[in-house]
């Protein structure tokens, strides 16, 4: 494992993502998810349904992916798209350690602007450290794995632009939408995984996941590698845009 | 064996042929790629550094395949053409990265020494966003040839520079040549290679069009026939001196200046300053009119 991350990468993958104008975006989420549980549990403290129905089911199937998209697609497309990533390819580093390099800063990211946020809404709704928020920080922290892989194999086999629409149409349709609407989705929903974990923890009957926790953790797993496995395999036949319009 | 094969290479994208059926054998010293842009030299550059599949034909660096093969980059550099760099590190810090990336012994001194290479050292220490567009260039070839690669591959290295540092770029690259190196640029202003030495591939059209002695094709360069515009305080007075010069083959008075078809650019423009002032006429304006890169080549491919 040493072998794939590569310590200059990470130091400037983090550098670049936070000094960007993008990264004030990322405390937005956060700051919506923790501002509405504080308002709700000031005037509706006695319901038990609505914390797991607002951090769970939106958390986990529009806060956290689109915190992630907005994180995976910059960590790797913003550097596709100026240029600058030539400086990092036109060297022997293996284009592994360069996809797994990013993916642990951006799934790092994520889970300190996406993940940790869960938890402090949770502990708000209900109180520090109750089976809710631990098992919503548990299945966030795992969504942030699941969601950043797929977005990092968006960056790496789409161009910028488009990474970013694909990976938006993704996170709004299929896991905002059809994953909570439609069951049988669930079984392919990185976050309905995600809730599956959670689940195991919180024991909530409203947190619905449609699926066993064996199920999200073992299809969870098994889509990041292989988004990871075709992101690398992406970057390798990476191709500088030619001069040809 | 250290050097570049490009054998019946060819590369296309949909309709668009960029590339098209072209065989070189690169070897040490300076060899130019040039051409007008869009003919092809960048892609040609790319597929080189592995960045680019071709789509018929081989291209191997010192006898490995470099698509899909980062290990080239061992003992190859590339420098790209666009600005992009880590603007947020300082020149030192992107020097320094790029070492370690390469994982040399001493990252540290490697650095230094390649940042010494492009005088750099005075502003080694400030963020690369507050570099000129020269000094971006330059702390670029010292991220790339921090590893001392054998082949470096620069892609119009002489872009917004200014005079002096054109020709302290041209100074880095000789000297590295005679080093033994592989050194291939591509460039499509004729003009900014004119102190350069070594060899020329000229492209046109995703062609090799012709290929030879930088001084054979620069002599070419210098002697064609070409038009210029020039204005004055006294056009006619300036014509008329003009016609009797044996670099000037023709003089047409026009509402917007005269126009002149010199026979020899270079003796025409030293010519022309000395005869305006001896006729006390003062020159407002001297466009080359003709200036478009693909009459220069066509010419050269003529001859």
């Amino acid at each position: 494992m040493s072998g794939l991350i590569n310590g200059v990468i990470v130091r400037i993958t983090l550098r670049a993502t936070l000094s960007r104008r993008r990264a004030m975006l990322l405390a937005l989420p956060a700051i919506i998810l923790i501002g509405i549980s504080a308002l709700l549990s000031a005037t509706a403290a006695t319901s038990k349904v609505w914390p797991p129905e607002i951090l769970g089911t939106v958390g986990f199937t529009v806060l956290l992916p689109l915190t992630a998209l907005i994180i995976g697609t910059s960590v790797l497309g913003a550097e596709i798209e100026d240029g600058s990533i030539v400086h990092l390819l036109a060297t022997p580093v293996r284009r592994s350690a360069v996809i797994v390099s990013k993916y642990l800063v951006a799934t790092a990211l994520t889970i300190a602007f996406a993940a940790v946020p869960e938890y402090l809404a949770a502990a708000i709704a209900t109180r520090p450290g109750s089976k809710l928020s631990i098992g919503l920080l548990v299945g966030a922290i795992a969504a942030s794995f699941f969601y950043n892989a797929l977005f990092m194999f968006f960056s790496a086999a789409f161009r910028p632009g488009r990474a970013l629409a694909f990976g938006l149409i993704y996170v709004v349709l299929w896991e905002g939408l059809l994953s909570n609407l439609v069951p049988g989705v669930a079984l392919l929903s990185l976050g309905h995984y995600a809730l599956a974990i959670a689940n195991s923890i919180a024991d909530d009957s409203a947190l619905h996941a449609y699926l066993s926790t064996g199920t999200g953790i073992g299809m969870g797993v098994a889509l990041a590698a292989l988004s990871i496995g075709l992101g690398v395999n992406r970057l390798s036949a990476f191709t500088i845009k030619g001069d040809v319009a | 064996m250290t050097g570049i094969e490009v054998t019946g290479v060819s590369r296309w994208y949909g309709n668009i042929v960029a590339v098209n059926d072209i065989t070189m054998s690169i070897g040490r010293g300076v060899t130019g790629l040039l051409g007008p842009n869009g003919a092809g030299k960048t892609t040609l550059l790319h597929m080189m550094a592995g960045f680019l599949p071709p789509s018929r034909g081989e291209i191997s660096i010192s006898g490995q395949a470099t698509w899909r093969n980062p290990d080239i980059f061992r003992t190859v550099a590339l420098v790209p053409e666009r600005e992009s760099v880590y603007a947020f590190l300082t020149g030192e810090e992107f020097v320094l990265a790029s070492a370690k990336l390469h994982e040399l012994p001493d990252p540290r001194a490697a650095a230094r020494a390649a940042i010494e290479m492009v005088e750099m050292t005075d502003a080694q220490h400030r963020r690369i966003s507050t570099y000129s567009k020269g000094m971006r260039q330059r702390i670029k070839v010292a991220a790339a040839l921090v590893h001392d690669p054998e082949i470096v591959l620069l892609d119009e290295p002489f872009n917004g520079m200014d005079p002096r540092q054109r020709l302290q770029m041209m100074d880095l690259l000789h000297a590295q040549g005679d080093n033994g190196r592989v050194i291939v640029f591509s460039s499509h202003i004729l003009e900014e290679v004119e102190r350069l030495s070594g060899t020329i591939q000229v492209i046109v059209g995703g062609r090799l069009a012709a290929s030879g002695d930088f001084r054979a094709i620069r002599r070419l360069m210098t002697n064609r026939p070409h038009v210029f515009v020039v204005r004055s305080s006294d056009d006619r007075s300036l014509g008329a001196a003009l016609i009797g010069r044996e670099s000037v083959r023709a003089v047409e008075l026009t509402q917007n200046g005269l126009q002149v078809l010199a026979s020899d650019y270079g003796v025409f423009t030293r010519e022309l300053a000395g005869l305006s002032r001896d006729h006390g006429i003062r020159l407002t304006e001297v466009l080359p009119a003709d200036e478009s890169l693909e009459s220069v080549f066509t010419y050269l491919l003529a001859s």
